[in-house]
């Protein structure tokens, strides 16, 4: 048996052209109660060691994002499969 | 403008009388700074709940009568928000952890503590005793309110204050490590503010 795989690199292209978009834009569904909605229709919390972005319906963490010197950090684990816009792509 | 003989205590890094610099990167703050990663929970003393539950499941509860019915302690302490913002002795009153786990039969070594509204932090469960960390209810003499944490909230005041979980609602002690809110998306594991560890790999 062999694997049909590539070396995860090979997606840098692809991946490049993903987080060089808006992601406020980009529409997701919300983990815990399935609303779909733009990033920048969550609920913005910034006075805290972190952005945390929450659901406009439920109140459940969609995304928080961390920035230290040099280093930020992402955790998309409260949105389902997002949807981009690739502007000037077809 | 002639400034002479004026040596601010914060812009020294010194304190008054001797004692040990602020963490490195900290500054003195004279107001107490909220901050909240999402909705304030008010939680009625009435319906206020903590529960502990050991690494074999055996759950411990006290409602808002039988936490306020152990011996409470009033403590100052400095503290250390990863911000960079320091607030020097400030004072509480509360249980100490030490106190509260009398009773509790363990041999975890995490404790994972959840808030009303979801919130979590990790830490080693020998920093929360010996002396280093309270249930705190009341703040400067009076009852803790809601943005502070109120009515009942975690204190470890030698970590950063993130560690220190507002609307505490459940400590949850562990065989293996479990990393929190925070502890999860960069920031770092243990939070000595002296060692200067904000975030991962610091
Ligand atoms: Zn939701």
């Amino acid at each position: 048996m062999t694997d049909n795989r590539l070396d995860g690199n090979a997606a840098g292209g692809a991946l490049r052209e993903v987080f060089a978009v808006d992601l406020t834009a980009a529409t997701g569904q919300c983990s815990n109660c399935s609303q779909r909605l733009a990033l920048a229709e969550s609920r913005l919390y910034t006075h805290a060691p972190g952005l945390v972005g929450r659901c406009p319906g439920c109140d459940a963490v969609l995304f928080r994002l961390v920035r230290g010197p040099g280093r930020a950090w992402l955790d998309l684990r409260g949105v389902t499969c997002l949807q981009f816009a690739l502007p000037g792509a077809t | 403008m002639s400034v002479i003989g004026i040596v601010s205590p914060g812009f020294s890094g010194r304190r008054r009388g001797g004692a040990p610099d602020l963490p490195p990167g900290q500054y003195l703050t004279e107001d107490f700074p909220v901050l909240s990663a999402g909705p304030t929970p008010h939680v009625p003393k009435e319906s206020w709940n903590l529960t502990v539950t050991t690494e074999t499941g055996a759950a411990h509860h006290w409602d808002w009568a039988g936490l306020t019915a152990l011996p409470t302690e009033r403590f100052t302490v400095d503290l250390h928000c990863v911000t960079k913002w320091s607030k020097l002795a400030t004072a509480w009153e509360g249980i100490s952890l030490d106190t509260l786990l009398a009773g509790v039969e363990t041999s975890a070594e995490y404790a994972l503590a959840h808030s009303y509204g979801g919130y979590t932090t990790n830490l080693p469960l020998e920093d929360l005793l010996d002396g280093q960390a309270w249930i705190a209810v009341r703040y400067d003499g009076e009852d803790l309110t809601p943005e502070h944490g109120g009515p009942a909230r975690l204190l470890v005041p030698h970590l950063y204050l993130w560690k220190s979980a507002k609307w505490v609602s459940a400590i949850r002690l562990l065989n293996e490590d479990h990393p929190g809110f925070w502890e999860s998306v960069g920031y770092h594991n243990y939070g000595d503010p002296w060692r200067e560890q904000r975030y991962w790999g610091d």
